[in-house]
């Protein structure tokens, strides 16, 4: 494998290019220390989210449907960082091949024909990808020695497992995994598959608090300096909503919230000043800085 | 494989049951199964802000009860993240339910029994339709004019701005006309009637 280029088509969906800046950079960073080439969907499209499969059974399907017809052409496997986009993406593959109507209405109204979908990657999967791993074992630069970090999976990575067939959908372990070969401690804790509140993040704030702040509060009395997470709305819901949990809990918090590609991308030796880690709310430097890790 | 045709566990007539077939073709699955665990109420993280239970929402199904299930707010304060689903030992898609209740309740004008939830991704899909991608900053503006709940957030969002975490100006897919006829497509399913999930 090593010596020889090896590509991925990449999809980083709307929030990669927002609220979740920092991830891109970060999942970006980690391919370039490993060699790996990411090639951007050309011309791509939301995948539709929560909304589409909430209201609208046939953009819930054309959307990501859309988005893996443009990355077609490229004929590579697609990595999706997005845990939602990864679900929508995933789902969309299953459904092209049980629901041959939708298909045909998609085609129909493209006026493009949907040829078999790739392998699609979460970020997970990604980071386990033997490019990836050679480069950590190869020799961490900067390892995240005496870092005790919760692994949160959230939801759509692990569930449902009939269409994602990753990991395990009550006590998953590839995330605790990746921690531990960068040098990290993977703090295991019981909110690691609950769910975060995801998009009721701006209509529900209330629950969003009660929820995100549950996940929060696990995660420090397990012991835990900083949490790990794989998903934009994930990280948003419990860095942004935290301390708003922690008042009305009456506890400190102030855990970190990092993308676990951003953790990688440390310990290969990438400079936190190119990371962003400042865009993040809940300070993230200072615990850093406190491990001699920035 | 559960048995799909346990007759004890759904009652009234044929014409009680044409909720429950329509629910079952739409959401792929069979909600006659449920024989009422309660596996699905005791793992949702989202179970206490509920007026009805997922069980008691299955059961509603069962039974028929079309405007109870169509109108309850757990269909738009379901996340769906799939815990139950998961769970099920009849092996029931509750999740898909729910994504099938809320569609039926949308087609049939029942108003979301949530509404900010509902002005949230109706905002959310209206932005998709008019750049192809999402505006986090247009979607924003839309839901707090849709709601009026002008002040919630308003840190948080100006936070988020000076972070330069939400882009001021969109970015556009340029196969527009393409995310625009499957917009379209969508609508006329939905007219039409034979839309399934």
């Amino acid at each position: 494998m090593s010596g020889q280029s090896v590509r991925y088509s990449y999809y980083p969906g709307c929030s990669l290019h927002s609220t979740a800046r920092e991830y891109n950079v970060s999942v970006r960073a980690v391919a370039q220390a490993a060699g790996v080439e990411l090639v951007e969907v050309p011309d791509w499209n939301c995948c539709g989210a929560t909304s589409a499969h909430a209201t609208d059974p046939f953009l819930a399907f054309a959307l990501p449907a859309r988005v893996l017809l443009q990355a077609e052409e490229s004929g590579l496997d697609i990595l999706a960082p997005c845990a939602a986009c990864y679900g929508r993406l995933m789902t969309a593959k299953e459904e092209a091949h049980r629901r041959p109507d939708l298909v045909a209405r998609f085609e129909k109204a493209i006026g493009r024909k949907l040829g078999p979908a790739p392998r699609i990657l979460n970020v997970l999967e990604f980071l386990a990808e033997p490019k990836v791993t050679e480069t950590i074992a190869a020799g961490l630069k900067r390892p995240l020695t005496d870092l005790k970090v919760a692994p949160y999976y959230g939801c759509l990575l692990v569930r449902p497992s009939k269409v994602t067939h990753f990991d395990d959908a009550e006590r998953p372990t590839s995330m605790d995994k990746i921690l531990a070969s960068v040098g990290a401690t993977p703090v295991d804790f019981p909110g690691k598959t609950e769910c975060c509140g995801a998009s009721l993040g701006i209509s529900r704030v209330d629950l969003v608090v009660e929820l995100s702040g549950r996940i929060v509060q696990q995660a420090k009395h397990a012991g835990a300096e900083a949490i790990a997470v794989a998903c934009p709305l994930c990280q948003t819901n419990l860095d942004g909503r935290q301390g708003t949990a922690a008042a009305k809990l009456g506890e400190a918090f102030g855990l970190p919230i990092y993308y676990i590609t951003e953790l990688v991308a440390l310990a290969l030796g990438v400079a936190p000043g190119r990371l962003g880690l400042g865009k993040h709310l809940t300070n993230s430097l200072a615990l850093l800085r406190q491990k001699k890790l920035a | 494989m559960p048995n799909l045709k346990s007759p004890l566990l759904v009652s009234g007539g044929p014409e009680k049951r044409v909720f429950l077939g329509e629910v079952d073709a739409m959401a792929a699955t069979h909600v006659a199964a449920c024989y009422q665990c309660g596996k699905c109420s005791g793992g949702c993280p989202l179970s206490f802000a509920m007026d009805y239970q997922p069980r008691q929402i299955m059961r509603l199904v069962q039974m028929g009860l079309a405007d109870e299930a169509l109108a309850s707010n757990t269909i738009w304060v379901c996340a769906t993240c799939y815990t139950c689903t998961s769970r099920c030992p009849r092996d029931i898609d509750i999740a898909g339910v729910m994504d099938a209740l809320r569609f039926m309740a949308r087609r049939r004008g029942f108003r979301p029994g949530d509404r900010n939830v509902g002005v949230f991704h109706r905002s959310f899909l209206n932005g998709v339709k008019r750049f192809g991608r999402s505006h986090e900053l247009m979607l924003f503006v839309e839901y707090k004019l849709g709601t009026m709940r002008l002040t919630e957030d308003l840190p948080l969002g100006a936070k988020m701005l000076a972070k330069n975490k939400m882009a001021i100006l969109p970015e556009i897919t340029k196969g527009r006309a393409e995310i625009a006829a499957l917009f379209r497509e969508s609508a006329r399913g939905a007219e039409k009637g034979g839309d399934k999930l």
